[in-house]
């Protein structure tokens, strides 16, 4: 049965358009990538993903102590912590303050754990009006899309696209010149930001020892985001903490790199609370909120915890040669590329994505390219084996195993079954098969009789 | 002069579809001077099964190849896949094997120590990293150091070597469109390079391509290494 996946998939794989626009514009994100974690460009590169993965292990395994430390060092610079289950908790926070002030329009920057639990749609809603400020959110916004990549939300299309949809959404002559678009975008927004309520930001990381959030941006909308308006709501996930401020270094040198291929990207903003006396910017009120929704899962379970890992760079999608064919969309959630089919599962439950741990020919390409060395194949090898399977192909295995370890029975079967196969080409695996390439001839003898015929000859 | 006695896994897929690049590899082995032992109850490493989330079917498979080599010294393996299968994976499957298991190149370069076999093939090669070998096993220069002692082979790179070729067992007919595109795209990469070979040391790899330029109706072949260290 073909489920929504699938259908999706297919859809992708049939647009030769998109399939162009999907490989150049990962290529470009590939080569970036290469140049910058060069040998010759970055020689301390595995040293520090190393570290980067020891530190993110020990984060998450003394999570309760740093999250709390961290609230302690938020308060003392005179923010607020929100501890939020779910989604509904997150909405419901913004919405009452929202209420409290009388604030009606939000600016955002990029944050895919606000993607993540929806928060626009549900702010929306309620009759709020937020807006993305970063150019590629603020593109996807207007076409009430979701990101199609966790760091280029606009992979997806070409400066004609986005001339197509300022015309349709913002009324404006149709204008294919990319400076002439960022123009148009930054004129709008500018009196977005200059107007609005609330600003609403993620987090790239929560630095525990100094209660700092840190936001890392190539076009400054995060700055604006968060020191415009008059209250400042930062919403992150709970696995974002990394221990001391001193640790940031091996981070933000990883994250650029394997994200764009830049040695660090053009912001970099560390906020800790809102203004203080004397101080001329930021907001006057902070609020931090604290996203479980799940996380809290799949720390208890010891093999796959390492999920939690992420700093949401996208290298993993750009080097992935499915991600590549298949796109963002075709993942049921707002993560995509290999990361999103190791998460997703996870969160959402195993049995709502049944198929997608199975979308992956297990190359490695992505775990050879994560900062923070994610074993995403262990993972999605370990996902495979809990997902519910059908008791069809569940029989198959099991004949399979019992030929296996019955070597008389596997040859028997093996001559038959092989020339079986090859006959049935309508039977459904011989069909998937040739649907995409031609089977090799089945040879007259195995190898086994082959070395039987060459030992009676010598 | 027989060097020692080592023993032959040939895997399922080399035993079923490709028997050539068996006898090849033992024609190899035994030139670089070794005594071969291919025990006849061998079957096939189980990655089928763990791949596709069958753990206990996995783990019966691996058991049955422990006990059938559990007095090898050294086991060769036509195949970076199944090599990485018994040396990674036997262990999330808590099975414990007593021989050392090498892929076949692997053991030419780093245990026999013999990279020239006197072997001829005239021919355009270009080379694919299959992605078990490559990643798991860490196999890059050994084959091409191996394919450029062969005397009359011209060697080509291709720009994507070390992209997947799509195969990927089971996801090869479940998610039959991706897998094939995955093809293609790598096919893309060799016909810019000229090569009339495309040379691997994963015959499941090969399969997925040879299928692939059948279906194009390309004027290339695919080979095992082995079978181009064995040509004459």
């Amino acid at each position: 049965m073909i489920d929504a996946f699938e259908k999706k998939i297919g859809e992708t794989l049939a647009d030769p358009a998109l399939q162009l626009k999907i490989y150049t514009n990962t290529a470009t994100l590939v080569d970036k990538r290469k140049t910058a974690v060069s040998e010759e460009a970055f020689p301390e590169y595995q040293e520090l993903r190393t570290k980067a993965n020891a530190l993110k292990r020990h984060a998450i395994e003394h999570l309760d102590l740093y999250l709390e430390q961290f609230e302690a060092n938020v308060i003392a610079h005179g923010g607020k912590v929100i501890w939020c289950r779910d989604a509904t908790e997150v909405s419901d926070f913004v919405l009452n303050l929202a209420k409290e002030r009388q604030a009606k329009l939000i600016v955002k920057s990029k944050s895919m754990t606000t993607e993540e639990i929806d928060l626009n749609e549900r702010l929306e809603h309620h009759g709020l009006e937020p807006v993305e400020t970063d150019l590629g959110e603020y593109i996807i916004q207007l076409r009430h899309e979701r990101p199609y990549h966790i760091v280029a939300p606009a992979l997806h299309l070409t400066r004609h696209d986005v001339a197509d949809v300022f015309t349709e959404k913002l009324g404006i002559p149709h204008d294919t010149v990319i400076e002439n678009q960022t123009m148009t975008a930054r004129g709008l927004l500018r009196e977005k930001f200059l107007a609005a309520d609330i600003g609403i930001s993620g987090a790239n990381f929560l630095v525990a020892d100094s209660g700092a959030v840190v936001l890392v941006e190539n076009e400054g909308n995060a700055r604006l985001t968060t020191t415009a308006p008059k209250i400042h709501i930062a919403v992150a996930g709970i696995e974002k903490i990394i221990p001391r401020a001193q640790d940031l270094g091996v981070f933000l040198k990883l994250l650029g790199r394997s994200a764009t291929g830049q040695p660090l990207t053009v912001y970099t903003s560390f906020l800790s609370g809102p203004k203080r006396t004397g101080e001329i910017d930021g907001p006057e009120e902070f609020y931090l909120v604290l996203l479980d929704n799940g996380r809290t899962k799949l720390i208890a379970d010891e093999a796959k915890r390492q999920s939690l890992y992420c700093i949401r760079c996208g290298a993993c999608l750009n080097i992935c040669p499915v991600y590549r064919k298949i796109g963002g969309h075709s993942f049921p959630w707002a993560y995509s590329g290999p990361i999103g089919a190791i998460i997703s599962p996870q969160f959402l439950g195993i049995d709502h994505t049944p198929k997608l741990p199975f979308a992956s020919s297990l190359c490695g390409a992505c775990a050879d390219v994560c900062p923070v060395k994610i074993d995403i194949p262990q993972v999605l090898l370990d996902l495979r084996a809990e997902v519910s399977k059908s008791p069809l192909e569940h029989r198959a295995f099991r004949i399979f195993a019992w030929m296996m370890t019955h070597p008389a029975i596997y040859r028997l079967s093996a001559k038959i079954g092989l020339k079986l196969f090859f006959l049935a080409k309508l039977a459904p695996p011989a069909k998937a098969w040739l649907s995409q390439r031609d089977l090799p001839n089945p040879p007259e003898k195995s190898f086994t009789d082959l070395w039987k015929l060459r030992a009676k000859k010598s | 002069m027989a060097k020692g006695r080592i023993s032959l896994f040939v895997t399922c897929v080399v035993d079923q579809l490709f028997p050539n690049v068996g006898i090849a590899m033992a024609d190899v082995l035994e030139r670089a001077g070794y005594e071969l032992d291919v025990p006849e109850n061998q079957t096939c490493c189980g990655q089928p099964a763990f791949n596709s989330g069958y753990r206990e079917e996995a783990r019966m498979v691996a058991e049955h190849f422990r006990k059938v080599f559990a007095d090898a010294e050294y086991v060769i393996v036509p195949s970076g896949s199944c090599a990485s299968m018994i040396s990674h994976h036997f262990h999330d499957l808590q099975v414990k094997v007593a021989p050392k298991v090498y892929e076949f190149s692997t053991f030419l370069t780093e245990v026999a120590k013999i990279e020239d076999f006197g072997a001829k093939f005239d021919g355009v090669v270009t080379y694919h990293d299959s992605c078990h070998a490559l990643r798991d096993l860490r196999i890059k220069e050994g084959p091409r150091r191996l394919l450029s002692k062969v005397r009359g082979l011209e060697l080509r790179e291709m720009d994507a070597a070390e992209e997947c070729c799509g195969f990927g067992g089971t996801f090869s007919v479940k998610f039959a469109g991706i897998s094939g595109g995955m093809a293609r795209t790598k096919i893309e990469s060799i016909k810019r390079t000229g090569a009339d070979t495309i040379v691997s040391i994963d015959s499941s790899c090969l399969m997925q391509l040879q299928g692939a330029i059948s279906r194009e109706g390309l004027n290339m072949k695919t080979m095992h290494l082995a079978e181009v260290l064995a040509s004459k």
